[in-house]
Formats: C-alpha cells, sequence, structure tokens
C-alpha cells in the first residue's frame, strides 16, 4: 500500500493480528463475567447507579466544579463512587466496550457473512474502522485519566481500596454517593 | 488431616480431573468437527482457534455480502506484486494460452486444466468487496469458476479435509478448509469487472475467497493439492502466511 510519507514501518501486521485477537477474547470472556456478576450481585444498581437527585443539574455542576478546581475527595468518597464517577463507568461498561467488540466484529468479512446487519447499520466496514479507532481511543483516554484520578486521590489507599474492597476510616452509614 | 480439609482435597482434587478432561475432551471434539485451524500451537494459538471455532460454528455456509454494480469501486486498487518470474513473462507473452491448473492429492482423477477449459465451465459472477488486513477495501466484479465445480470435477475422496493452493510465485501457497473449498461464492476468478482479471489483481488465475482478507486470495494460482493433513506442507502451518507471522485463518 503507497502511503503519503517517506517512511514506512516494517510490517508487523502478522503477530499484532495475532496479539490483537488474543487480546479480544479477554475482552469479551472478563468482559461476560463482569457484566453477569455485576448484574446478579447488584453492584451495578446499588454502587454504579446514580440516584436520581444526584442527576439534576445543581448536584452535578457542583461535582464537576469541584472536579475542576482538583479539589481532594472527601472521606466518604473513599467507600463509593461520586456521580460522574459512576457515569463515566456505567458510559465505558455499556456503551464503550460493547461498541468497541461490535465495529471490530463488523470489519470481519466472515463474520458480518453471518449477520450482515451489523455492518449495514454502521455504513460499511470502513465506517465501522472509524468508529473502532475513536472508541478504541476514547477507552485509552478513560484508562489515562482513571489512573490519573487514582494518582491524584492518593495510590496507594486507592488501590488498597480497590484490591481489598475496605477503605481507610469508617464507613459513612447513610452514604448515598454524592458530594 | 482432618476431615473437612480431606472432604475438600477430595472435591479439589475431582473437580481438577473433571476440569482437565473436560478440556480434553472439549479439544477433541473440536478436532473432530474441524474447529482447530492448523496454527494452533504457540502463545496465540488459544485465541487463534476460538476466533476459528466460533467463525465455523456462527456461519459455516454464510454468504459474503454482495453489492450492486453501481457500488463498484473506481478504479480498483491493485496492491503491489512482486517482479514477475521469467516463467510468468514468458506465459504473459504467450496471452497465458499455456497455463495450466493441475490438481492432484486426495482426489478420484487427478487433472490439469487449461485456462481455456476452465472458462468454458458454467462462470460464475459476484460482485464482492475485497478487504485488506492493511485497512483498505475496494468492491469489484469477480467472474470465474466455482472451485467446487473443478473439485466435483477431479472427485475429491471423503477424507479430504484441505485444499492447498499454490502460486506460480516462488514460496506463495495457502489452503483452505472443505467449508470454504465448497463455498458457493470461492471462486478461481480469471475476470474482473467485465474483462479479464488483470495481471495486477492476480491475473489470469487468482483464487477468490471473499468470506477471508486480501491475503488469502492467493494470486497466479496453477496448482491444487487436496489433503487431510497440513503436516507435510512447508512448516505444516497451513500456508507461507503463519510462517510470515500471519493466521492461516483471515476471516477476520
Amino acid at each position: 500500500m503507497p502511503t503519503g510519507y517517506g517512511y514506512v514501518l516494517p510490517d508487523e501486521n502478522g503477530w499484532s493480528r495475532y496479539l490483537h485477537f488474543q487480546s479480544a477474547w479477554v475482552v469479551v470472556f472478563t468482559g461476560l463475567l463482569y457484566t453477569i456478576f455485576g448484574f446478579l450481585t447488584g453492584h451495578f444498581r446499588q454502587n454504579l447507579l446514580p440516584g436520581g437527585a444526584d442527576l439534576s443539574w445543581r448536584p452535578l455542576s457542583r461535582s464537576i466544579a469541584h472536579h475542576l478546581r482538583f479539589q481532594p475527595s472527601n472521606e466518604a468518597e473513599a467507600w463509593s463512587y461520586n456521580v460522574l464517577q459512576r457515569l463515566a463507568y456505567l458510559f465505558v461498561i455499556f456503551i464503550l466496550f460493547p461498541l468497541v467488540i461490535w465495529t471490530g466484529l463488523a470489519m470481519s468479512p466472515a463474520f458480518v457473512a453471518a449477520f450482515p446487519a451489523t455492518v449495514n447499520v454502521l455504513g460499511g466496514q470502513q465506517s465501522a474502522r472509524t468508529l473502532h479507532f475513536f472508541v478504541a481511543l476514547a477507552l485509552v483516554l478513560f484508562l489515562l485519566v482513571h489512573i490519573g484520578m487514582v494518582w491524584f486521590a492518593g495510590f496507594r489507599s486507592r488501590m488498597r481500596a480497590m484490591i481489598t474492597g475496605r477503605a481507610a476510616g469508617p464507613r459513612p452509614s447513610m452514604y448515598r454517593g454524592c458530594t | 488431616m482432618n476431615k473437612v480439609s480431606r472432604r475438600r482435597l477430595i472435591t479439589t482434587g475431582i473437580a481438577a480431573v473433571a476440569g482437565v478432561s473436560g478440556l480434553g475432551a472439549a479439544a477433541h471434539i473440536a478436532q473432530k468437527y474441524g474447529l482447530v485451524p492448523p496454527d494452533h500451537g504457540g502463545i496465540y494459538g488459544l485465541g487463534e482457534t476460538l476466533t476459528y471455532a466460533s467463525e465455523r460454528l456462527l456461519g459455516r455456509h454464510s454468504l459474503a455480502r454482495e453489492f450492486s454494480r453501481s457500488q463498484i469501486s473506481k478504479p480498483p486498487f491493485p496492491n503491489e506484486i512482486e517482479p514477475p518470474t521469467d516463467e510468468f513473462k514468458r506465459l504473459q507473452a504467450g496471452g497465458f494460452a499455456d497455463w495450466w491448473l493441475s490438481v492432484n492429492g486426495m482426489v478420484a482423477r487427478p487433472a490439469s486444466f487449461s485456462l481455456n477449459q476452465l472458462k468454458s465451465y458454467p462462470s460464475h459472477t459476484q460482485i464482492t468487496m475485497l478487504q485488506c488486513e492493511e485497512g483498505w477495501s475496494y468492491i469489484a466484479e469477480w467472474i470465474g469458476v466455482p472451485l467446487s465445480h473443478v473439485l466435483d470435477n477431479v472427485g475429491v475422496l471423503p477424507q479430504a479435509r484441505y485444499v492447498v493452493y499454490f502460486s506460480i510465485e516462488p514460496d506463495t501457497w495457502d489452503s483452505i478448509d472443505m467449508a470454504d473449498a465448497f463455498h458457493p461464492q470461492t471462486l478461481l476468478t480469471y475476470g474482473m469487472n467485465g474483462d479479464e482479471l488483470p495481471v495486477g489483481h492476480g491475473g489470469p488465475l487468482r483464487l477468490r475467497l471473499p468470506r477471508q482478507l486480501g491475503y488469502k486470495n492467493v494470486k497466479f494460482i496453477t496448482h491444487l493439492t487436496v489433503t487431510d493433513s497440513l503436516k507435510g506442507f512447508g512448516k505444516g502451518l497451513g500456508s507461507a502466511a503463519p510462517e510470515g507471522g500471519y493466521a492461516w485463518y483471515a476471516g477476520i
């Protein structure tokens, strides 16, 4: 394939495609397990679904302003997610990941032979490719911001909380995840 | 050792044995139903096997999308090809009148077909997309004889599992399973967009396989071998593609 630039990278498409699809299977299997258990255990409903009151403009804008000023999170947040976190996680779990898998499969000539609608509604393989690229970019952006926020909130304590499910300090009794 | 831990040990043991034999049985069944690709070894083998097996289970007989005449790409993009060999130049000078396709292996009647013979068989026309793993694609009308017609002509033996196809270009060969070999859209293509198949697109004879990516659609086909095992071909990975780092199955 001729390119618009002089230097052509050596062909690394073979092993990178193997790695890509192997990783895709990891995403599909862990994603399935996570989603099934997220529903069964009520994790999505209890921890990720924002309370109705949190979704009105005032608490939302307060939370956004809070983040934009890089103010440290309050103690209660160590035990739960704030409304922006919840929305971001739900978006990643239920929009970005399904979309990245779908747009990826829509590029497979064998898959679209079996399920033509998966590519037709996207407007063709090349549109699927563009979407796949930007959704992947969005996921990378989420990862970077996510790690940045963990760092900002205290890397050691946050990692400990993620792994053990326990945070330092007392657990607030009636905490609903709003700041 | 107290009772509880012994019980736990036994249950764990039984679960482990069940798990391992379950995996073994799954591998055996997958092998039996042709769901294991030849390049199933190595660190990427598991993903490759899952991909190939899933695609085969989801749609062994599904047809690739066909497009309307107005959707044909203008102009179709030919990828770079290696400089032709002297033999190819000689055949080209003679208008490919001496181009032959030989078929042997697990067939009842090994045979050779001239290009004109292939063209005399009922032709099949399809407007399908050729997709390259590099990211580009084009839609063209492909004219040729279904591979199944040639295979029926030579009589494939029941134990055959793969068709290996060779290009006139040195070290260029690949193989497909019987699901693809007898698929109605798998063509030995000699024409494109109402004309002869240009050399840049693999003329005079290219294997067209619209459910797999471009690199599986080998150009300048001169020879087919029908076989039940790919072990004796190259490194036994099913094609020159895995030897160059590419997957044997290119349906994704």
